[in-house]
Protein backbone atom coordinates (compact mmCIF):
# COMPACT_ATOMS: atom_id res chain seq x y z
CA UNK A 1 0.00 0.00 0.00
CA UNK A 2 2.51 2.87 0.49
CA UNK A 3 4.60 1.27 -1.88
CA UNK A 4 1.90 2.08 -4.32
CA UNK A 5 0.85 5.52 -2.65
CA UNK A 6 4.86 6.45 -3.32
CA UNK A 7 4.25 5.62 -7.18
CA UNK A 8 0.89 7.63 -7.47
CA UNK A 9 2.87 10.78 -6.68
CA UNK A 10 5.28 9.97 -9.24
CA UNK A 11 2.24 10.13 -12.05
CA UNK A 12 2.26 13.95 -11.27
CA UNK A 13 6.03 14.26 -12.73
CA UNK A 14 5.56 11.95 -15.58
CA UNK A 15 4.79 13.79 -19.37
CA UNK A 16 2.19 13.37 -22.09
CA UNK A 17 2.45 10.39 -24.78
CA UNK A 18 -0.08 9.90 -27.02
CA UNK A 19 -1.88 7.09 -26.43
CA UNK A 20 -1.10 4.92 -29.43
CA UNK A 21 2.78 5.27 -28.86
CA UNK A 22 2.58 4.92 -25.31
CA UNK A 23 1.28 0.62 -25.84
CA UNK A 24 4.17 -0.01 -28.41
CA UNK A 25 6.44 1.60 -25.47
CA UNK A 26 6.04 0.80 -22.60
CA UNK A 27 7.63 3.17 -19.62
CA UNK A 28 11.26 2.26 -18.83
CA UNK A 29 10.76 2.59 -15.44
CA UNK A 30 8.41 0.17 -14.02
CA UNK A 31 6.02 1.53 -11.77
CA UNK A 32 3.82 -0.36 -9.88
CA UNK A 33 -0.10 1.08 -9.64
CA UNK A 34 0.25 2.52 -13.05
CA UNK A 35 1.11 -0.25 -14.66
CA UNK A 36 -1.47 -2.96 -13.00
CA UNK A 37 -3.99 0.04 -13.35
CA UNK A 38 -2.87 -0.17 -17.35
CA UNK A 39 -3.22 -3.78 -17.45
CA UNK A 40 -6.62 -3.50 -15.67
CA UNK A 41 -7.62 -0.63 -18.46
CA UNK A 42 -6.38 -2.79 -21.38
CA UNK A 43 -8.22 -5.81 -20.04
CA UNK A 44 -11.55 -3.99 -19.28
CA UNK A 45 -11.10 -2.18 -22.40
CA UNK A 46 -10.92 -5.60 -24.46
CA UNK A 47 -14.12 -7.14 -22.88
CA UNK A 48 -16.01 -3.87 -24.36
CA UNK A 49 -14.64 -3.76 -27.35
CA UNK A 50 -15.14 -7.47 -27.67
CA UNK A 51 -18.58 -6.89 -26.44
CA UNK A 52 -19.39 -3.83 -28.80
CA UNK A 53 -17.95 -5.58 -32.08
CA UNK A 54 -19.55 -9.29 -31.64
CA UNK A 55 -23.47 -7.79 -30.86
CA UNK A 56 -22.90 -5.09 -33.45
CA UNK A 57 -22.03 -7.82 -36.19
CA UNK A 58 -24.67 -10.17 -35.03
CA UNK A 59 -27.40 -7.26 -34.84
CA UNK A 60 -26.89 -6.25 -38.12
CA UNK A 61 -27.17 -10.26 -39.78
CA UNK A 62 -30.35 -10.22 -38.24
CA UNK A 63 -31.31 -6.62 -40.59
CA UNK A 64 -29.76 -8.48 -43.37
CA UNK A 65 -31.34 -11.77 -43.26
CA UNK A 66 -34.85 -9.51 -43.02
CA UNK A 67 -35.33 -8.97 -46.75
CA UNK A 68 -34.65 -12.54 -47.27
CA UNK A 69 -37.77 -13.91 -44.99
CA UNK A 70 -40.54 -15.08 -46.74
CA UNK A 71 -42.89 -11.49 -47.10
CA UNK A 72 -40.19 -9.08 -47.06
CA UNK A 73 -40.13 -5.90 -44.92
CA UNK A 74 -43.32 -4.73 -45.75
CA UNK A 75 -45.62 -7.23 -43.77
CA UNK A 76 -43.47 -6.90 -40.50
CA UNK A 77 -45.41 -6.29 -37.49
CA UNK A 78 -44.26 -4.19 -34.79
CA UNK A 79 -45.70 -7.06 -31.70
CA UNK A 80 -44.30 -10.14 -32.68
CA UNK A 81 -40.55 -10.64 -31.57
CA UNK A 82 -39.53 -13.23 -29.05
CA UNK A 83 -38.71 -12.00 -25.39
CA UNK A 84 -38.42 -15.33 -23.82
CA UNK A 85 -34.79 -16.66 -23.93
CA UNK A 86 -36.78 -19.69 -24.97
CA UNK A 87 -38.13 -17.90 -27.69
CA UNK A 88 -35.31 -16.23 -28.73
CA UNK A 89 -33.17 -19.56 -28.97
CA UNK A 90 -36.18 -21.45 -30.89
CA UNK A 91 -35.94 -18.36 -33.67
CA UNK A 92 -32.42 -18.70 -33.67
CA UNK A 93 -32.40 -22.55 -34.80
CA UNK A 94 -34.97 -21.27 -37.54
CA UNK A 95 -32.32 -18.19 -38.22
CA UNK A 96 -34.95 -16.29 -37.88
CA UNK A 97 -33.99 -12.29 -38.58
CA UNK A 98 -35.79 -11.11 -35.19
CA UNK A 99 -34.76 -13.88 -33.15
CA UNK A 100 -30.81 -13.04 -34.90
CA UNK A 101 -31.07 -9.28 -33.47
CA UNK A 102 -32.49 -10.55 -30.21
CA UNK A 103 -29.21 -12.16 -29.71
CA UNK A 104 -27.17 -8.76 -30.71
CA UNK A 105 -28.92 -7.18 -28.17
CA UNK A 106 -28.77 -9.17 -25.49
CA UNK A 107 -25.10 -9.48 -25.92
CA UNK A 108 -25.32 -5.93 -25.47
CA UNK A 109 -27.07 -5.61 -22.47
CA UNK A 110 -24.43 -8.44 -21.04
CA UNK A 111 -21.57 -6.54 -22.01
CA UNK A 112 -21.63 -4.04 -18.74
CA UNK A 113 -22.50 -6.93 -16.82
CA UNK A 114 -19.41 -8.75 -17.80
CA UNK A 115 -17.02 -5.91 -17.72
CA UNK A 116 -17.81 -6.07 -13.83
CA UNK A 117 -17.03 -9.35 -13.47
CA UNK A 118 -14.18 -8.97 -15.33
CA UNK A 119 -13.02 -5.75 -13.17
CA UNK A 120 -13.54 -8.19 -10.39
CA UNK A 121 -11.36 -10.67 -12.07
CA UNK A 122 -8.44 -7.77 -12.79
CA UNK A 123 -8.42 -6.80 -9.45
CA UNK A 124 -8.17 -9.83 -8.17
CA UNK A 125 -4.98 -10.11 -10.07
CA UNK A 126 -3.25 -7.08 -8.73
CA UNK A 127 -4.34 -8.47 -5.30
CA UNK A 128 -6.83 -5.55 -4.42
CA UNK A 129 -9.23 -7.30 -2.15
CA UNK A 130 -10.77 -4.06 -1.51
CA UNK A 131 -11.90 -3.49 -5.23
CA UNK A 132 -12.54 -7.27 -5.69
CA UNK A 133 -15.02 -6.81 -2.85
CA UNK A 134 -16.87 -3.44 -4.28
CA UNK A 135 -16.63 -4.87 -7.62
CA UNK A 136 -18.61 -7.62 -6.75
CA UNK A 137 -20.78 -6.07 -4.41
CA UNK A 138 -21.82 -4.41 -7.46
CA UNK A 139 -22.11 -7.92 -9.82
CA UNK A 140 -24.36 -9.47 -6.30
CA UNK A 141 -26.60 -6.22 -6.56
CA UNK A 142 -26.96 -6.24 -10.44
CA UNK A 143 -27.79 -10.17 -10.14
CA UNK A 144 -30.49 -9.19 -7.60
CA UNK A 145 -32.20 -6.62 -9.29
CA UNK A 146 -32.75 -8.86 -12.45
CA UNK A 147 -33.93 -11.57 -9.85
CA UNK A 148 -36.12 -8.72 -8.59
CA UNK A 149 -37.49 -8.10 -12.25
CA UNK A 150 -38.22 -11.73 -12.74
CA UNK A 151 -40.64 -11.81 -9.90
CA UNK A 152 -41.95 -8.43 -9.56
CA UNK B 1 -50.07 -1.84 -34.32
CA UNK B 2 -49.02 -1.53 -38.34
CA UNK B 3 -45.99 0.73 -38.68
CA UNK B 4 -44.63 0.26 -42.08
CA UNK B 5 -40.95 -0.75 -42.50
CA UNK B 6 -39.03 0.33 -44.85
CA UNK B 7 -35.01 0.78 -45.76
CA UNK B 8 -35.93 4.76 -45.53
CA UNK B 9 -37.39 4.07 -42.09
CA UNK B 10 -34.67 2.59 -40.74
CA UNK B 11 -31.66 4.62 -42.06
CA UNK B 12 -33.67 7.52 -40.57
CA UNK B 13 -33.76 5.82 -37.29
CA UNK B 14 -30.09 5.25 -37.40
CA UNK B 15 -29.39 8.58 -38.59
CA UNK B 16 -30.85 10.09 -35.81
CA UNK B 17 -28.84 7.26 -33.10
CA UNK B 18 -26.10 8.26 -34.93
CA UNK B 19 -26.47 11.71 -33.82
CA UNK B 20 -27.50 10.84 -29.66
CA UNK B 21 -24.94 8.34 -29.88
CA UNK B 22 -22.47 10.99 -30.71
CA UNK B 23 -23.45 13.61 -28.10
CA UNK B 24 -24.38 11.08 -25.27
CA UNK B 25 -20.58 9.88 -25.54
CA UNK B 26 -19.20 13.74 -25.21
CA UNK B 27 -21.59 14.46 -22.52
CA UNK B 28 -21.88 11.19 -20.41
CA UNK B 29 -25.51 10.81 -20.90
CA UNK B 30 -27.45 8.02 -22.55
CA UNK B 31 -29.18 9.24 -26.16
CA UNK B 32 -32.95 9.13 -23.80
CA UNK B 33 -33.34 12.87 -24.25
CA UNK B 34 -33.00 12.43 -27.96
CA UNK B 35 -33.76 9.72 -28.61
CA UNK B 36 -37.31 8.91 -26.99
CA UNK B 37 -38.90 12.27 -28.55
CA UNK B 38 -37.44 11.29 -31.68
CA UNK B 39 -39.44 7.49 -31.32
CA UNK B 40 -42.70 8.69 -30.22
CA UNK B 41 -42.81 11.86 -32.18
CA UNK B 42 -41.21 11.96 -35.58
CA UNK B 43 -41.64 8.13 -35.88
CA UNK B 44 -45.35 7.85 -33.88
CA UNK B 45 -43.98 4.93 -31.89
CA UNK B 46 -45.68 3.82 -28.44
CA UNK B 47 -44.07 5.27 -25.05
CA UNK B 48 -43.11 1.89 -23.43
CA UNK B 49 -41.38 1.08 -26.64
CA UNK B 50 -39.63 3.95 -27.11
CA UNK B 51 -38.33 3.71 -23.25
CA UNK B 52 -37.17 0.08 -23.86
CA UNK B 53 -35.25 0.70 -27.11
CA UNK B 54 -33.95 3.67 -25.30
CA UNK B 55 -32.31 1.39 -22.86
CA UNK B 56 -30.86 -0.07 -25.70
CA UNK B 57 -29.37 3.01 -26.64
CA UNK B 58 -27.86 4.24 -23.24
CA UNK B 59 -26.21 0.37 -23.10
CA UNK B 60 -25.20 0.81 -26.34
CA UNK B 61 -23.65 4.46 -25.98
CA UNK B 62 -22.11 3.53 -22.71
CA UNK B 63 -19.88 0.24 -23.75
CA UNK B 64 -19.51 2.02 -27.10
CA UNK B 65 -17.84 5.11 -25.92
CA UNK B 66 -16.05 3.28 -22.40
CA UNK B 67 -14.19 0.95 -24.88
CA UNK B 68 -12.08 3.92 -26.39
CA UNK B 69 -12.23 5.46 -23.08
CA UNK B 70 -11.34 2.90 -20.96
CA UNK B 71 -8.35 2.00 -23.39
CA UNK B 72 -7.13 5.73 -23.73
CA UNK B 73 -7.18 5.71 -19.70
CA UNK B 74 -9.79 8.82 -19.68
CA UNK B 75 -12.18 6.96 -17.05
CA UNK B 76 -11.47 5.91 -13.93
CA UNK B 77 -12.18 2.50 -13.12
CA UNK B 78 -11.82 2.25 -9.48
CA UNK B 79 -13.59 5.96 -8.92
CA UNK B 80 -17.05 4.31 -11.17
CA UNK B 81 -16.67 0.91 -9.66
CA UNK B 82 -16.91 2.49 -6.08
CA UNK B 83 -19.81 4.92 -6.93
CA UNK B 84 -21.75 2.14 -8.82
CA UNK B 85 -22.22 0.54 -5.52
CA UNK B 86 -24.57 3.56 -4.44
CA UNK B 87 -26.35 3.96 -7.98
CA UNK B 88 -27.20 0.09 -7.97
CA UNK B 89 -28.68 0.13 -4.70
CA UNK B 90 -30.51 3.44 -5.38
CA UNK B 91 -31.87 1.90 -8.78
CA UNK B 92 -33.34 -0.98 -6.65
CA UNK B 93 -34.65 0.67 -4.14
CA UNK B 94 -35.99 3.78 -6.53
CA UNK B 95 -37.82 0.06 -8.31
CA UNK B 96 -39.29 -0.34 -4.88
CA UNK B 97 -40.54 2.79 -4.22
CA UNK B 98 -42.15 3.36 -7.41
CA UNK B 99 -44.92 1.24 -6.37
CA UNK B 100 -45.40 3.85 -3.27
CA UNK B 101 -45.12 6.73 -4.69
CA UNK B 102 -46.63 9.00 -7.35
CA UNK B 103 -43.93 10.07 -9.56
CA UNK B 104 -45.47 12.92 -11.49
CA UNK B 105 -44.60 15.67 -8.83
CA UNK B 106 -40.96 13.65 -8.31
CA UNK B 107 -40.39 14.64 -11.79
CA UNK B 108 -41.29 18.40 -11.18
CA UNK B 109 -39.03 17.87 -7.82
CA UNK B 110 -35.83 17.01 -9.83
CA UNK B 111 -36.59 18.72 -13.05
CA UNK B 112 -36.23 21.66 -10.45
CA UNK B 113 -33.18 20.54 -8.69
CA UNK B 114 -31.48 20.10 -11.99
CA UNK B 115 -32.72 23.45 -13.03
CA UNK B 116 -30.65 25.02 -9.82
CA UNK B 117 -27.78 22.98 -10.30
CA UNK B 118 -26.70 24.38 -13.63
CA UNK B 119 -26.04 27.67 -11.78
CA UNK B 120 -22.70 26.58 -9.84
CA UNK B 121 -21.70 25.06 -13.65
CA UNK B 122 -22.41 28.64 -14.76
CA UNK B 123 -19.79 29.66 -12.30
CA UNK B 124 -16.99 27.28 -14.06
CA UNK B 125 -17.82 28.23 -17.56
CA UNK B 126 -13.68 29.33 -17.91
CA UNK B 127 -12.71 26.27 -15.66
CA UNK B 128 -10.36 24.14 -17.96
CA UNK B 129 -9.25 22.17 -14.52
CA UNK B 130 -10.39 22.16 -11.05
CA UNK B 131 -7.53 23.51 -8.89
CA UNK B 132 -6.64 23.47 -5.24
CA UNK B 133 -8.15 19.81 -4.69
CA UNK B 134 -7.11 17.99 -2.32
CA UNK B 135 -7.86 13.96 -1.67
CA UNK B 136 -9.88 13.50 1.16
CA UNK B 137 -9.83 10.49 3.78
CA UNK B 138 -11.97 7.66 1.72
CA UNK B 139 -9.83 8.91 -1.75
CA UNK B 140 -6.29 8.35 0.04
CA UNK B 141 -7.59 4.85 1.39
CA UNK B 142 -9.24 3.81 -1.88
CA UNK B 143 -6.48 5.20 -3.67
CA UNK B 144 -9.46 6.88 -5.97
CA UNK B 145 -7.25 9.81 -7.05
CA UNK B 146 -5.80 9.19 -10.80
CA UNK B 147 -4.15 11.04 -14.05
CA UNK B 148 -5.38 11.24 -17.30
CA UNK B 149 -3.45 12.33 -21.07
CA UNK B 150 -5.55 15.04 -22.54
CA UNK B 151 -4.30 15.56 -25.93
CA UNK B 152 -6.03 18.94 -25.79
CA UNK B 153 -3.54 20.45 -23.29
CA UNK B 154 -1.09 18.50 -24.33
CA UNK B 155 0.24 16.38 -21.33
CA UNK B 156 -0.60 14.04 -18.67
CA UNK B 157 -3.39 15.46 -16.27
CA UNK B 158 -3.45 14.37 -12.84
CA UNK B 159 -6.66 14.88 -10.29
CA UNK B 160 -7.52 14.53 -6.65
CA UNK B 161 -10.37 13.65 -5.42
CA UNK B 162 -12.55 15.27 -2.35
CA UNK B 163 -16.26 14.71 -1.02
CA UNK B 164 -16.05 11.56 -1.74
CA UNK B 165 -19.50 10.53 0.97
CA UNK B 166 -21.16 13.94 -0.11
CA UNK B 167 -20.29 11.85 -4.17
CA UNK B 168 -21.94 8.62 -2.77
CA UNK B 169 -25.03 10.12 -1.90
CA UNK B 170 -25.53 12.01 -4.43
CA UNK B 171 -24.93 8.95 -6.61
CA UNK B 172 -27.43 6.69 -4.43
CA UNK B 173 -29.81 10.01 -5.76
CA UNK B 174 -29.06 9.27 -8.74
CA UNK B 175 -29.97 5.61 -9.20
CA UNK B 176 -32.69 6.09 -6.51
CA UNK B 177 -33.93 8.68 -9.74
CA UNK B 178 -33.33 6.52 -12.61
CA UNK B 179 -35.22 3.55 -10.61
CA UNK B 180 -38.06 5.79 -9.65
CA UNK B 181 -38.70 7.72 -12.89
CA UNK B 182 -37.19 5.21 -15.77
CA UNK B 183 -34.98 7.90 -16.63
CA UNK B 184 -31.32 8.04 -17.45
CA UNK B 185 -29.17 9.20 -14.33
CA UNK B 186 -25.78 10.00 -16.14
CA UNK B 187 -26.84 14.21 -16.00
CA UNK B 188 -26.64 13.58 -11.95
CA UNK B 189 -23.73 11.22 -12.36
CA UNK B 190 -21.32 14.05 -14.10
CA UNK B 191 -23.11 16.62 -11.48
CA UNK B 192 -21.82 14.35 -8.51
CA UNK B 193 -18.32 13.85 -10.00
CA UNK B 194 -18.08 17.08 -11.46
CA UNK B 195 -19.55 19.47 -8.92
CA UNK B 196 -19.27 17.72 -6.26
CA UNK B 197 -16.32 15.45 -6.07
CA UNK B 198 -14.57 17.77 -8.15
CA UNK B 199 -13.08 15.55 -11.18
CA UNK B 200 -11.68 16.95 -14.16
CA UNK B 201 -15.03 17.52 -16.47
CA UNK B 202 -13.42 15.07 -19.23
CA UNK B 203 -12.66 12.35 -16.45
CA UNK B 204 -16.07 13.03 -15.13
CA UNK B 205 -18.36 12.54 -18.83
CA UNK B 206 -16.23 9.60 -19.12
CA UNK B 207 -16.30 7.99 -15.76
CA UNK B 208 -20.10 8.54 -15.59
CA UNK B 209 -20.48 7.05 -19.28
CA UNK B 210 -18.93 3.78 -18.26
CA UNK B 211 -21.35 3.75 -15.30
CA UNK B 212 -24.57 4.34 -17.25
CA UNK B 213 -24.29 0.91 -18.96
CA UNK B 214 -23.64 -1.12 -15.72
CA UNK B 215 -26.92 0.69 -14.33
CA UNK B 216 -29.06 0.39 -17.08
CA UNK B 217 -28.22 -3.37 -17.31
CA UNK B 218 -29.74 -4.24 -14.52
CA UNK B 219 -32.91 -3.01 -15.92
CA UNK B 220 -32.70 -3.82 -19.60
CA UNK B 221 -32.90 -7.24 -18.40
CA UNK B 222 -36.83 -6.59 -17.11
CA UNK B 223 -37.60 -4.43 -20.14
CA UNK B 224 -36.56 -7.29 -22.32
CA UNK B 225 -38.65 -9.66 -20.35
CA UNK B 226 -41.49 -7.51 -20.81
CA UNK B 227 -41.31 -7.20 -24.82
CA UNK B 228 -40.75 -4.15 -24.30
CA UNK B 229 -37.61 -3.90 -26.44
CA UNK B 230 -38.99 -4.12 -29.90
CA UNK B 231 -35.77 -5.68 -32.59
CA UNK B 232 -36.37 -3.77 -35.79
CA UNK B 233 -36.64 -0.83 -34.20
CA UNK B 234 -33.74 -1.33 -31.12
CA UNK B 235 -31.59 -2.72 -34.01
CA UNK B 236 -31.26 0.20 -36.47
CA UNK B 237 -30.69 2.39 -32.59
CA UNK B 238 -28.06 -0.05 -31.61
CA UNK B 239 -26.45 0.48 -34.66
CA UNK B 240 -26.19 3.52 -34.98
CA UNK B 241 -25.87 4.74 -31.41
CA UNK B 242 -22.53 2.36 -31.34
CA UNK B 243 -21.23 4.27 -34.46
CA UNK B 244 -22.18 7.65 -32.90
CA UNK B 245 -20.35 7.00 -29.87
CA UNK B 246 -17.19 5.91 -31.99
CA UNK B 247 -16.85 9.21 -33.19
CA UNK B 248 -18.36 10.98 -30.12
CA UNK B 249 -15.75 9.33 -27.95
CA UNK B 250 -12.70 10.48 -30.46
CA UNK B 251 -14.30 13.91 -30.78
CA UNK B 252 -13.91 14.09 -26.64
CA UNK B 253 -10.23 13.64 -26.74
CA UNK B 254 -9.74 16.71 -28.77
CA UNK B 255 -11.72 19.00 -26.81
CA UNK B 256 -10.99 21.24 -24.08
CA UNK B 257 -13.10 20.60 -20.87
CA UNK B 258 -13.99 24.40 -21.17
CA UNK B 259 -15.81 23.51 -24.71
CA UNK B 260 -17.18 20.57 -23.47
CA UNK B 261 -18.79 22.63 -20.59
CA UNK B 262 -20.35 24.56 -23.35
CA UNK B 263 -22.15 21.21 -24.68
CA UNK B 264 -23.09 19.91 -21.16
CA UNK B 265 -24.81 22.81 -19.65
CA UNK B 266 -27.73 23.41 -22.78
CA UNK B 267 -28.29 19.86 -22.89
CA UNK B 268 -28.83 19.92 -18.85
CA UNK B 269 -30.93 22.14 -19.05
CA UNK B 270 -33.09 20.82 -21.74
CA UNK B 271 -33.26 17.76 -19.50
CA UNK B 272 -34.46 19.66 -16.10
CA UNK B 273 -37.01 21.51 -18.30
CA UNK B 274 -38.40 18.03 -20.39
CA UNK B 275 -38.32 16.63 -16.57
CA UNK B 276 -40.28 19.56 -15.47
CA UNK B 277 -42.80 19.24 -18.70
CA UNK B 278 -43.27 15.95 -17.65
CA UNK B 279 -44.17 16.14 -14.35
CA UNK B 280 -46.91 18.70 -15.74
CA UNK B 281 -48.25 15.96 -17.83
CA UNK B 282 -46.46 16.95 -21.44
CA UNK B 283 -44.27 13.97 -22.21
CA UNK B 284 -42.19 15.41 -25.29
Amino acid sequence: MMEQHHSQSLLKTSTFQPASRYRKTPPEKPRKLSQSKDRTALMIGWILRGGVIVSAVITLLGLVLLPFRSGGLADLGLDTFPHTLGAVWVGLLGLHPTAVIELGLLLLIATPVVTVATSALAFAIERDRRFVAIALLVLAILLTSFLLGKNG
Amino acid sequence: MAMHFSVELLLFIFAGSLLAGSIGALVGLGGGILLVPLLTLVFGLPIHYAIGTSIIAVIATSSGSAAAYVRDRMTNLRVGLFLEVATTIGAVSGAFLAGLLVPTSLFVIFGVILLISTVPLLFKLGEELPAHVQNDRWADRLHLSGSYPDRYLGKEVSYQVTRTPQGLIMMYVAGVISGLLGIGSGVFKVIAMDTIMRLPLKVSTTTSNFMIGVTAAASAGIYFARGAIPPLIAAPVALGVLAGAFIGSHLLMRLSNRALRLIFLPIMTLLAIQMVLRGVGITI
